[in-house]
This record gives C-alpha cells, structure tokens and sequence, in this order.
C-alpha cells in the first residue's frame, strides 16, 4: 500500500454496513423505556389537567384525593416555584396561579395503580376563574390580545432570543438586508400571498414514557425515552435549584422522536412526583390521546409572503411576515422563529430582504421543535411563491429556481457566504428523475395528472456552542467500544458511530459495539440528538476519539518496534509497518501494553481515546438588521418532486412518484440516508394530505389515530427514488453532514405545485384532503 | 377484581398465570410475563404495534381480554425466529433496512408472518392491504413491503 492512500475515505465509511441494532429490533430483544421491569414497588402516575384553554387557578383542593387508598402522593405547583425551559425560561413543571391551555398540568398524583391514580384524579376540586383565550397568533400579537405571560419580562433567556415585554410576543426576529422598499419598483413581476399551516403532532409510535426515583439522599434516576438526557438533566437540575450531578438519565432506545422528546417536558412532572415518594420508582406513561394535545406539537402557522423579480427572472426582493402559533409556551419554539427568520429568504440568492417572524403566545397546545424545526412549514408557502412568481414572468419554474438558488459563495440572507453546495445538481437530478417537462396522460378520463418540485435548505438550529463528546476503548480481544451521548432513534446514528469508529481506527465494523444505553452518569455529554447534527458533530468527536486511540496505539508500538508512527498504521485490527513490515493484532496489546526485552518491564496499557467537537466560529447577529459573520454552523439543501393524479369526482389525490435528491457532503451509509429520505418524504406527504390538529376554542377535537390521520402502508408511493449529491462539509468527517429532518422540508410545496400542474388550484394550506381540494375545484370552476 | 388462572401456550411454551379480569392480553404479556418485544403504541387497536398470533391468527392484543385466552396458542415477536436462525421476514427486514426506530417492528413482523402464512406469495397491493393496521412513522412502508416480497422469495426457495 502506498504512503500517500492512508488518508484515503477508509472502509467502512461510504459503505452500507448493516444497522448495528437491527437483529435487537427484530427478535423483540431492544429494550425501550417503558420495557424495564422495576418490580412491585413502582408507582404510576397520573396528571390532572386543565379543561379551560386560559384561567387563573383560585383554590386547589387535594384532600379527597390523598385519602383514597393506594394513593401516595398528590403534588401541586405549590411545591415548584422553580421555571423550566430550554432557552426562554417561561414554564413552570406544573402550574402556578394560571392555567394556560387545555391539558396544561395543574397536579399529579402517584398510585399503586393506573386506575387509582385516575379516580384520584376525579376528587382534586381545582376551582378557576376563567379568562379571555387567545387562539390566532395574528391577533395574540396585536395589542388588543389579552397578555398570557405578563411576567415575560422577567424570564431567564439567551441572548439570541428577544421577547417583547408587555406582548404576547416572545420572539422577534428581523431581516434588513439592502433597501426593500426601493426595490419593488425595479421588479417586473411581483408575488403577494397568504398561507395558513396547521399545527401538526409528531406521532412517535412510542409514546412518551418516563420514570423517576428519588433515593433517600435526594439522588435523581430518570428512565425515559429520550432525546434530550444531558438537556434533561441539566434541565431538571436548574429548575429544582439542585446540583446537575445529582440529577441520572438513562435513556434506552426511543420508539420514534422527530423532535418530541427533546428539550424537557413530562419528564420534569414525574421527577416532581417521584420527589414525594421517595424510594419509589414513579412511571408516567402519556396515553395516545394526551400524546396529541400535551406533548409537544409543530407550531402553526399564519405567513406573509412578497417576492419579486426582474424581467430576465432574477430574484430583487423579498418581504416575509411569519406570525407563529407558539401556543402556551414557546421556551423551546422561540427558537423556531429565528431559524425560520435566519432562512427566510428560502435557499435562493436575493439582494433585498425584509423579514419579520414573531413567536407569538396562544391558548393552543405548547409548540417545540418538530422535523425540519420551522422549515416545512415556511417553505410550504415560499417555494409556492416562487412557482408562481416564475409563471408570472414566463419562466419555467425549475429553470427559475436554477437561476437563483443558491451557489457556493453566494450572498445569503444574513449577509455571510454560502459554503460549497450542490443545491443546483441537486435541482438537476430531481427534475431529470421526474420527467421534468413531460405530461403523462392519466390513467383515468376523470383524473389529472401534474408534476411539482420544490427546494429547500435548512441549517441546524442550536446554540453556538452545542458541543458533543466521544470515548473509545478496547477490549482484551481488541473489539471496540464506543462511549457516545447522543440517542438513536431510528435515525442509524449508531451505525453510522460505529462506522466512523471503525474507519478512523482501522478496525472491522463487526467488531465495534456502542456504549448503550445513554448514561448520563457516563455516557460522554451530548448536547441533544436533534437538529440533523449528529452525523457531523457526534461524528467528529467520535472520529477524534478513535484517532486519538489510534495515536495512542501506534505510540506503544513504535517504541517496542524502534520504528517512527508515522510508518504505521492500523489496517483490519492489525498493526503494520510500511517500513519494517511487521505485523501485531490489536487483541492483548490493547489492554496488557508490550513486554520489553527482557523481562525489563513493559510499555503502553489500556487504551481510551477521547474526542470533542463544538464549533467555534458561530457568531451573533444583529438584533435590527439579523446581519453577521456565520449564523449556523452549515445549511443542508436539497430538492424534491412529486408526479401525482387529482381524481375529479372526488378530489382525492394519489402521489404517483417521488423523488428526493439532497447534497448529504458525504453519505457515510448510502442506503441509510436513503431511507431517510424516503421516510421522510412520506412523513411531509402525510402532512401535506392529512394531517391537521383541528382545534376548536382551543381544543384538540382529534386526539386519536382514528381521527388524526397518519399515512399507512397503503398510501405510500409506488414509486420513491432518492438521490445523493455529494458535495464535502469542510468541517464534517470525511465531509459529512446531516439529512434527517431535511427529507420533508419541500414535500408540502412540491404536492401543492403538483396540484396546481394539475388542475390549477391552490390552497392556503395543508392538509390538501379530498375534500378541500374538491371543493377548491368546484370553486374554479374546474368541476361542476 | 376476580382473579382466574389461565393457561396459555406462548411461542411454543405453556404458562400458568393468575390474571385480573380486566387485563388485556398485551399487560398479561408485557407485564406479567415481561415479553416486552409486543409493544404499546396507543392501548385503542389503532396503531397494530401490540400485534401477536393468536391461535395462528393476527390479532391487537391490547384489544384481547388474557382471560379469553384461556386455552390458546400465542407468538409474539420473541417466538418468531428458530433455534438456530431468524424467520425469513426477520431476515429480510434486517437485510433491507425495513427498520428504524423498531416500535412498529413486532407488530409489522407478525402481521408479515401472518400474510406470507396464508398467502405465500402476496402481490403488492396484498402486502399493503395487509399492513395497513400496522402504522410505521419512520421508514415510509417502502423497505418494509420490499422486505415482505424479499421474505416470500426467501421462503419458496428454502420450502
Ligand atoms: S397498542 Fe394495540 S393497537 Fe396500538
Ligand atoms: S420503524 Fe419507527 S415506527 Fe416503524
């Protein structure tokens, strides 16, 4: 082997090397949250809510409810004066003096039981005196709304968020890139529109499950099904105004995320409970239907779009007003509002930019980050605008979207360079893939057939510095074992740990196992498993623990050999020397070191490598302009296209095709990325068709699956083909960085644009039922 | 609460358990029992994660009383494979990633082992037919109807 192929892509990355956890999952074996046996002594829990959207709570009485036999312990807000959130701290675990919308937690009681921990639910009299509800974010931000959180002045927040004291408005973001104003004249078409995008829930098939105990010393142990264990700890920790150390998460594998157990939410409740009954493991497991209202949900909605170009098609301007329905607290969702105001221009080049995103408080169910974190939802309307933005001006739309997205080097909307993309071949792949140009007829005389396609981009949202960090170790036989914070969800983060271990340590997959399950207690901090950024930060921090195991390795055998490291190397579990070309396996070495001549003592020992990895060159924006040196850390971009039929009895649509294409940097497992694509292609084809909270005077009126519909098996595509482009992250290992959520960010539109080539309707927004579609035909007149 | 002793016969073993007459078969299974592979999604029959054979049949075990189980032959995903090796449907679902986070997977195992049982060569539209009450938010259907004609292929060539 030549010198110069060392710093070649090593195997197994690149390679689609089988999910490390899939016999688990298969034989029944992986253990989940809600699986761990805790014997008899376990508690159950139960959370008595509000039934008013806003009211303020004048008399709690709990005595009935303590006396009934089995029930030992009943907590109030009383005994939690503390607030928690994640970066606007504005909760408190359960309420304290108002309730704030349907299923905000007003008490809790811990049972032998379910069912009594229920019926004691029915004997604590809670009396409210009930107040004026917001329940439109448009109006909630104007000053006639009644204020929901008058003490937003005084919470703890970050330094990148801005509340408005003295509003329902949380967050203000703004864009004031150029002269807007001056620029619409210049234009030679321009784009007015509305869209209204519904909340939305995550559905995790796992619904959220945590357990807590509290042992005589005050120690904290918290069970859960889990995202978020460092965030949680630290979480929990400062709210109960308790030492972090003091404060164990253990989080097995999670049946389904995308965002809902991030951060900290009915984890904190159990931990407050199991404070009373010390001892006691304390189980709360949400059931499906307070999974839809109480649990997170993606924010709504309401946005304001104007865009205009030139007359060769060249984007000039762009003014965007986002009202978002934060819901009852927003801690985590203000967040939201400035990545959405950070990527307002969408993924396109354009010199003038006003943009205003408020996150705005309501009586709804509280928001927080879902998949895509605010750009599904803002790309639904954006990349709608600019189908019709082209249409105006006689361009076609892929052609339109080629001229002004986004290029490496291109200026973006926060006025920092765009870093190398592959955003246009991207574009590219998808229009190929999906006939761009060509109708096919349909295969029914009472249907019509279009093709849409959409763009998108997304950074991942998190504080500057959210950092992660890795161990490795090996064992007496040389396998691997890798120590990591971050949580798999389904994603195939594990594999993808344990592919980067293998290759930056030169070992086999096969013999590289994950820590698990995450232990805060000693897992290596991760700050939290959302925002795609696992693959690329957890990644590097795992790599540079391997590296640094290997140098560690290479050391010891050098010295016994008389040879430099730099003529070594670790090929297959072995080491070898290029020069000498000796040979030793990893097995033995790893752990006892090597004897010296002898019988003279011995080198080297067991080996631990330890990596980190935090970006450092993250800088703020100004609060008046939202301008700065570098907003994210890097954007992921893609495209999607949908081929689709409109039946016109019905309006029922069928998604015929579907292709997604992304610039992943680099693919470390191919067919795992794929399969995020397609699974998340379908996850945005289900929001798009049916998915929608119907809130009623701020109840959620569909909190079941057979009311709140998912896509099944029966509506998925017959045909899903997914792309990779490959264009390096300067930072990523082997250039790698994230796709997760990005897979359903441009499926609305795509859909909606393909309904439009169809029978030339448009919404103001999902889900795109048979129904509203009919009727919205019946409207144009295309039906009669 | 009445108690009754039931006896069951599951995945090839007989249990003797004293269960409560409002238990369903999925806490007798998770709870009493700890074979906690058949999952809990929603406890409404509306999800198909607690899917297991019941006397050969797919069934929501959430929705089935233990007590009427009395005398009956159940599997649940930790039966499903051999001694020595997976069932094809296990094999294929690991060989063409139909797995993600695996919530979904005892119940969509089950019910795949049950079509591929009565129908050893399902055509598309039977595979999708036949898991639509399994609900998956991960993958998107698309390995796992693969992974269904990859384990009917498995099965003609080893049968
Ligand atoms: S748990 Fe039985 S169908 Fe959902
Ligand atoms: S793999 Fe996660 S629900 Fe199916």
């Amino acid at each position: 082997m030549a010198k110069t192929d060392r710093q070649d892509i090593p195997s197994p990355i690149g390679e689609n090397s089988p999910r490390i956890d899939a016999r688990e999952k298969v034989t029944g074996a992986a253990i989940y949250a809600d699986d761990i046996q805790f014997g008899n002594s376990l508690l159950h829990a139960r959370i008595k809510r509000s039934p008013h959207p806003h009211a303020l709570i004048k008399k709690i009485d709990t005595t009935k409810a303590s006396a009934l036999p089995g029930v030992k312990a009943v907590v109030t807000g009383e005994d939690f004066p503390g607030y928690i959130g994640l970066y606007l701290r504005d909760r408190y675990i359960f309420c304290r003096g108002r309730v704030r919308y349907v299923g905000d937690p007003v008490a809790g009681v811990a049972a032998i039981s379910e069912e009594i921990a229920e019926k004691a639910l029915e004997l604590i009299e809670v009396e409210y005196e009930i107040l004026e509800p917001v329940l439109d974010p448009e109006f909630g931000a104007s000053p006639k709304a009644p204020l929901l959180h008058p003490d937003l002045g005084q919470y703890a927040v970050v330094n990148f968020i801005f509340p408005q004291a003295g509003t329902n408005i949380s967050n203000h973001f703004k864009i004031r890139k150029g002269d807007v104003d001056s620029a619409w004249e210049k234009c030679a078409a321009i784009i007015e529109r509305k869209y209204r995008i519904p909340q939305i829930q995550h559905v995790p098939i796992e619904p959220h499950v945590a357990t807590a105990k509290v042992d005589e010393t005050g120690e904290i142990t918290l069970w859960v099904s889990s995202q978020s264990p460092f965030a949680q700890r630290n979480l929990i920790a400062e709210s109960m105004g308790i030492s972090q150390s003091k404060v164990r998460v253990i989080a097995p594998y999670v049946g389904g995320g995308f965002g809902s157990k991030a951060g900290v939410s009915m984890e904190a409740l159990v931990v407050a409970i199991a404070t009373k009954v010390k001892g006691h493991p304390v189980k709360l497991l949400l059931t499906r239907e307070e999974e839809f209202y109480t649990a997170f949900v993606r924010q709504g909605l309401v946005a304001y779009f104007k865009m205009g170009c030139d007359e060769n098609g060249r984007l000039l301007a762009m003014e965007n007003k986002f009202y978002w329905d934060g819901g009852a607290y927003t801690e985590y969702g203000v967040n939201i509002t400035r990545a959405s105001g950070y990527s307002s221009s969408g993924p396109y080049e354009v010199p003038n930019v006003r943009t205003d995103s408020y996150c705005v408080y309501t009586n709804h169910p509280v928001t927080g980050p879902m998949r895509g974190f605010g750009m599904p939802e803002m790309h639904a309307g954006l990349e709608q605008c600019i189908d019709e933005l082209a249409l105006k001006i006689g361009m076609d739309a892929v052609e339109f979207r080629k001229l002004n997205c986004l290029k490496t080097g291109s200026t973006l909307v926060t006025g920092s360079k765009m870093h190398a993309t592959g955003l246009s071949d991207c574009i590219k792949k998808t229009a190929e893939a999906i006939n761009w140009g060509t109708k096919a007829p349909p295969s029914a005389p009472n249907k019509r057939r279009g093709k849409g396609l959409a763009i998108m981009w997304k950074a991942p949202a998190m504080p500057p510095n959210a950092g992660s960090s890795a161990w490795v170790e090996l064992a007496e036989d040389g396998t691997v074992n890798v120590g990591v914070g971050g949580q798999e969800l389904g994603q195939g983060v594990f594999t993808v740990m344990a592919q980067m271990a293998a290759g930056a340590l030169g070992v086999p997959y096969e013999s590289v196992r994950i820590a698990t399950p995450v232990d805060t207690r000693y897992s290596p901090y991760e700050w939290q498993t959302v925002a795609s950024r696992l693959t690329w930060s957890m990644g590097n921090a795992v790599a540079n623990a391997a590296k640094d195991a290997k140098r560690q390795i290479l050391d010891t055998v050098a010295e016994a050999w008389e040879e430099t490291p730099e003529d070594l190397n670790i090929v297959n579990g072995v080491v070898i020397s290029y020069k000498s070309e000796r040979e030793i396996p990893l097995k033995n070495l790893v752990v006892y070191g090597l004897p010296k001549p002898g019988d003279q003592g011995w080198r080297g020992g067991p080996v631990v490598g330890r990596g980190k990895f935090m970006p450092a060159y993250v800088t703020g924006l100004d609060p008046e302009t939202g301008q700065g040196e570098r907003a994210v850390v890097h954007y992921t971009t893609g495209a999607q296209a949908v081929e689709l039929e409109v039946d016109l009895d019905t309006g029922r649509i069928e998604i015929i095709k579907g292709v997604s294409t992304f610039d992943v940097g680099k693919a470390i497992n191919p067919e795992m990325v794929k399969a995020q694509m397609e699974g998340g292609f379908v996850q945005g084809m289900s929001s798009a068709l049916f998915e929608i909270l119907q809130l009623k005077d701020g109840f959620v009126r569909n909190p079941s699956f057979v009311d709140y519909r998912i896509a099944t098996s029966a509506d998925t595509p017959r045909e899903l083909q997914a792309y990779i482009v490959e264009v390096p992250q300067d930072d990523g290992p082997w250039g790698a960085r994230g796709i997760g959520e990005h897979s359903m960010v441009p499926t609305i539109p795509a859909i909606a644009n393909a309904i439009y080539d169809a029978v030339g309707v448009r919404l103001e927004g999902p889900p795109f039922t048979a129904e509203k579609v009919y009727l919205a035909m019946l409207d144009a007149g295309i039906v009669k | 609460m009445a108690f009754h002793k039931i006896n069951v016969t599951i995945n090839d073993d007989l249990e003797q358990v004293v269960v409560p007459s409002n238990m369903t078969l999925m806490h007798m299974l998770r709870e009493s029992l700890a074979l906690t592979g058949t999952k809990n999604g929603c406890s409404a029959g509306e999800c198909g994660a607690c899917t297991v054979l019941l006397n050969g049949e797919p069934v929501n075990s959430c929705m089935v009383l233990a007590v009427e189980c009395d005398g009956a032959k159940i599997v649940t995903v930790e039966g499903l494979a051999g001694k020595k090796q997976l069932d094809p449907i296990q094999e294929a679902i690991v060989q063409e990633g139909g797995v993600q986070c695996g919530f979904c997977t005892p119940g969509i195992l089950i019910s795949s082992h049950a079509l591929l049982k009565r129908n050893p060569n399902p055509s598309e539209d039977e595979i999708r037919e036949a898991l639509v009450g399994n609900l998956c938010r991960c993958t998107g259907y698309v390995r796992i109807i693969e992974s269904v004609k990859v384990a009917a292929r498995m099965q003609s060539v080893t049968t």
